[in-house]
């Protein structure tokens, strides 16, 4: 068993898919009466989020406290990070509280990398978004949507299409996704404007297409990214209308899909631009299924990195 | 290695403890069978195949995973999970039958007992193993015994089954004690 969930570069196949698995049997405890399991009572789950987040966390806390484990948020805004101190000194305080796990969220690439491989602290660490290098739970429960309404729930995703739509250039969840979908069979296609692709983007193993309505009829999933407007310094596209008009998701595009084709978004939405409200709250959109899915992820990946002894893993 | 039930003494037990559950209960209709992965689900859709055809109904039966409510995820590493199928009517107010292959410290069991807790309040629960190898460390006992094996705990009970390892035989492994 791996010890940190660092990236999706990093995870092999069928291990997600034993993740995937395990977020199955979870959310049957979701659905039940009592959805408290005793599995990790005595552990400690520090959340260090330095950058914002609401699902993410939530998800994470969510997750941590069904499966009893104490849980501890420590966020930038009104925490030491935000007066200057370092990884290192945060890590060795949260090292000092006897974290058993550090789900970290940070806005520079690496950061999970960095913490992990520092050995400032003996637990798990679980990578909830590194600047715009990866995002593996966010991956994670989205191909564990996309298996459940396409694949039956089972196996892998091989003959799935599935379009990602939007700001791949800053896109963690894009990136994460890219990885783990083609490492589970799909065959992805990228919708954007060249100037939000990646440089090198033809090294990929994916497919990129800047006409939308050409692709809509060809897929089966549809991730709409968000337009991050906190990392829009430069003009990337000339207007926000132009853009909702060439990549957004209407009705009028909806209407183009498979019908058993779904639309997902990692959220927060911006209604109106990258989505409208429509299809934001159209059958065809699981978006709110997809933070229940993440409740089920993050308590697989709680169990799967952070049960057992320490001395007993690997790492 | 020696084998200590062939395939048809195992075939002849299942329908005997399959009697039994029916005579303790006086038939079906308020049963469910779930067995823990993965011999003894196996062994629990067996047995609800054979209580069945005597009864000529189906049977409620299903799978109850234990992992995560095992007492010894402290100390080993996290094992994936298997399959929990509970059947339509659920557990609540039934009489619930366990049915796993081999009884030994008796902790899967408190397991069991825990992880059905989790799903709901069954009015009683039983407990049908297909080997009883002693050596218990809790205070849980079995209601039906396919056949009570005496081993030393240096020895390893092994069963096999067809449905997992295309043949029925259950062997002791190891030295006597």
């Amino acid at each position: 068993m791996k010890k940190h969930l660092l990236s999706i570069s990093d995870l092999e196949r069928d291990f997600a898919i034993t993740i995937l698995d395990t977020a199955g049997e979870m959310a049957k405890v979701s659905e039940g009466p009592n959805k408290k399991l005793p599995t990790l009572r005595g552990k400690t789950v520090v959340n260090l989020f330095a950058e914002d987040s609401t699902r993410t966390r939530i998800s994470f806390e969510a997750a941590a406290k069904r499966l009893s484990a104490d849980v501890i948020n420590f966020s930038a805004k009104g925490s030491s990070i935000s007066k200057g101190e370092s990884l290192k000194d945060t890590a060795q305080t949260l090292q000092a509280l006897g974290a058993d796990a550090v789900v970290i969220r940070h806005p520079a690439s690496g950061a999970a990398h960095r913490l992990a491989q520092g050995r400032w602290i003996n637990g798990s660490v679980i990578n909830a978004g590194d600047g715009t290098h990866e995002h593996p739970s966010q991956a994670l429960l989205d191909a564990f949507t996309i298996r459940k309404h396409l694949a039956h729930g089972k196996g892998d995703l091989t003959g799935i299409r599935v379009a990602i739509v939007g700001d791949i250039l800053h896109s963690r969840v894009a990136r994460s996704n890219v990885l783990l979908l083609t490492k589970l069979g799909a065959e992805v296609v990228l919708v954007a404007p060249p100037t939000l692709l990646p440089y090198q983007i033809e090294a990929w193993p994916v497919s990129v297409s800047y006409d939308f309505d050409s692709i809509l009829p060809t897929v089966d999933a549809v991730i709409m990214l968000r337009i991050q407007q906190e990392r829009m310094s430069d003009l990337y596209f000339p207007s926000e209308r132009e853009y909702s008009t060439l990549f957004g998701i209407n009705s009028d595009r909806l209407s183009l899909t498979k019908s058993h084709s779904i639309i997902m978004h990692p959220g927060p939405m911006n209604r109106g631009l990258e989505i409208t409200a429509e299809v934001a709250d159209s059958p065809q959109s699981v978006v709110v299924e997809q933070v229940a899915n993440g409740v089920s992820v993050r308590m697989a990946i709680l169990y799967l990195f952070i049960a057992g002894g320490q001395e007993s893993v690997d790492v | 290695m020696s084998a200590a039930l062939t395939a048809s003494e195992i075939s002849r037990a299942l329908t005997r403890i399959s009697h039994e559950i029916l005579e303790r209960n006086s038939g079906s209709t308020n049963l469910t069978i779930l067995g823990i992965p993965t011999r003894g689900a196996h062994l629990a859709y067996r047995l609800a195949a054979i209580i069945g055809e005597i009864e000529g109904a189906p049977i409620q039966v299903g799978t109850l995973d234990i992992t995560l409510h095992r007492d010894d995820l402290r100390i080993r590493a996290p094992r994936p999970l298997m399959e929990t199928v509970i059947p339509p009517l659920g557990i609540e107010g039934r009489t619930v039958v366990l049915v796993d292959d081999v009884l030994f410290s008796g902790r899967t069991i408190r397991s069991a007992l825990d992880a059905l807790g989790q799903i709901g309040r069954p009015e009683r629960v039983q407990l049908a193993v297909l080997v009883d190898r002693g050596h218990r460390e809790l205070p849980i006992k079995a209601d039906f015994v396919g056949k009570n094996l005496p081993t030393s705990k240096l020895q390893s009970v092994k069963v096999h089954l067809v449905e997992q390892d295309g043949a029925d035989e259950v062997t002791i492994e190891g030295e006597d004690a």
